[in-house]
């Protein structure tokens, strides 16, 4: 098997190129299906029978939990990558997907609370789901700020490749949550084998809402990614021809 | 013994015995942990309620949370000294697998704060008045528990030692991860209150402890080269 293209994937200079073409795609496609899916699922999409509208904020709320995760087992192949492979780039996406990820949490959470208010008539329960997400935050967090305390770059690749790989541990008590337990939570809106609970014009919207949200968050990624590349390669000739030629009129 | 070293055992039990050593030489290091668990549990009648059915049912939780953090408070020492007088760097260098010698470290430092930690916990869970049939399995709890800790805790100080100011860091990193043990480990007691079976908790929480004990020391001995190297 040919691997030139995993060797160069480990390029900065590589991925700083083709993500510069790819870049406006995602935010296109992703600003795009995230308007469709919003104004869809939002405004035409049916009323749940026994929550009304306030089930409509399920078009927030999945994507975010979703990608919160999907985020972190990013960062965890990524922690795999760099230690193994020893590859620049991957220490570059998990600097610029920690904030990210722990935004997407964040969201989850708030979205998740202001559902709770009408559904369960209360914000927050300590039930298992809504605390293994809370556990995500603070791993985020906890990441970010181990990444801040070291000074020298290499030493921070390493140490955070290494929690993040610790932290792993987390996402399966998340997804199972709800099924290892009893929990106020619902079970899972989509399964890869099953067949969801709602009708298809509830959960078409929900599923251009989801992939929306991943081009939505490539195009962030990718734009966090390059800052990142730019900033670390600034000693490298391409990168100050790049800026060279931005400069000047 | 090869040409090559000392045997595995040799050095195994030399690090034990050195690890007990330096830590019996500073023993208000070993002291101040324990007394800092006895503090917070006494700050919860205090600062909360005295009332006793409250305190009997918070019991539990409050002694769990408060080893919890001593545990915490303690782990910072665990590298710190090895790594400032380089001897940290000859336990890296040495052509015996680092693996075992994190788990004598952590042993010690587990026998040195979680034991103490246990054989104190009957004392503030009868000040809590948690009925006394249930003290032995709040002691199991945390026998099974306080491991753990010190397991999951060898990672943070190890990824923490090379920089100044750890003793926040390591908590702010760790405490997420033990949430789970904290979790079953109260869940047990409280279980065991309202008349259920047991078996199933202490089989999850010996099941995160035979986890950790298999894996931690491998991330840990990561984390330990990474800090080294610098």
């Amino acid at each position: 098997m040919n691997w030139t293209f995993f060797h160069k994937l480990g390029s900065p200079k590589w991925f700083y190129d083709i993500s510069t073409r790819l870049q406006p795609w995602f935010a296109a496609i992703g600003l795009l299906m995230l308007t469709t899916g919003a104004v869809w699922g939002l405004a035409f999409a049916p009323q749940d029978y026994q929550q009304g509208h306030s089930f409509r904020i399920i078009y927030l709320h999945v994507p975010t939990a979703i990608l919160a995760q999907s985020c972190y087992m990013m960062m965890a192949l990524c922690a795999f990558v760099g230690l193994v492979w020893r590859m620049k780039i991957a220490d570059m996406f998990i600097a610029s997907a920690a904030p990210l990820g722990a935004a997407f949490t964040f969201l989850a959470l708030f979205t998740g609370a202001v559902w709770g208010k009408p559904t369960w008539g209360t914000w927050w329960v300590w039930d298992a789901r809504l605390t293994s997400m809370l556990v995500l935050l603070f791993l985020y967090f906890g990441l970010m700020a181990l990444r801040a305390a070291f000074e020298d770059s290499e030493m921070s690749a390493k140490a955070s490749a290494i929690l993040v790989i610790v932290g792993v541990v987390n996402i399966p008590i998340i997804k199972y949550s709800v099924e290892w337990w009893n929990t106020l939570h619902q079970p899972a809106t989509f399964k890869l084998t099953e067949k969801p609970a709602m009708p298809a014009e509830m959960w078409l919207p929900l599923l251009v809402m989801i992939i929306g949200i991943y081009c939505f968050f490539a195009a962030v990624l990718f734009s966090r990614v390059r800052n990142e590349i730019l900033e670390r390669e600034r000693r490298t000739k391409w990168v100050r021809q790049i800026v060279e030629t931005e400069a000047s009129p | 013994m090869s040409e090559t070293g000392h045997s595995l055992l040799f050095v195994l039990r030399v690090v034990l015995v050195r690890e007990f050593l330096a830590a019996f030489r500073k023993r208000q290091d070993l002291a101040n942990p324990l007394v800092f668990f006895v503090l917070v549990v006494v700050l919860f009648p205090l600062g909360v309620s005295p009332e006793p059915d409250f305190l009997a049912k918070s019991s539990a939780g409050v002694v769990w949370v408060a080893a919890l953090l001593a545990m915490m408070l303690s782990l910072e020492r665990m590298f710190r000294s090895d790594f400032d007088d380089g001897g940290l760097e000859q336990l890296v260098l040495s052509p015996q697998p680092l693996y075992l010698i994190v788990q004598i470290k952590v042993f010690v430092h587990w026998c040195l704060t979680g034991l103490p930690l246990i054989l104190l916990s009957p004392l503030l869970g009868t000040m809590m008045h948690l009925p006394a049939e249930h003290l032995p399995i709040l002691c199991l709890t945390l026998l099974l528990g306080t491991p753990t800790l010190s397991l999951i805790g060898s990672i943070g100080a190890a990824l923490t030692v090379s920089l100044r100011s750890g003793g926040v860091l390591i908590s702010l990193i760790i405490l997420p991860l033990t949430i789970p043990v904290l979790i079953f480990g109260t869940g047990t007691v409280l279980a065991s209150v309202d008349g259920l079976a047991v078996g199933g908790y202490l089989a999850i929480l010996g099941a995160i402890l035979a986890l950790t004990f298999t894996l931690a020391p491998l991330a840990c001995a990561a984390a330990l080269k990474m800090s080294v190297a610098s």
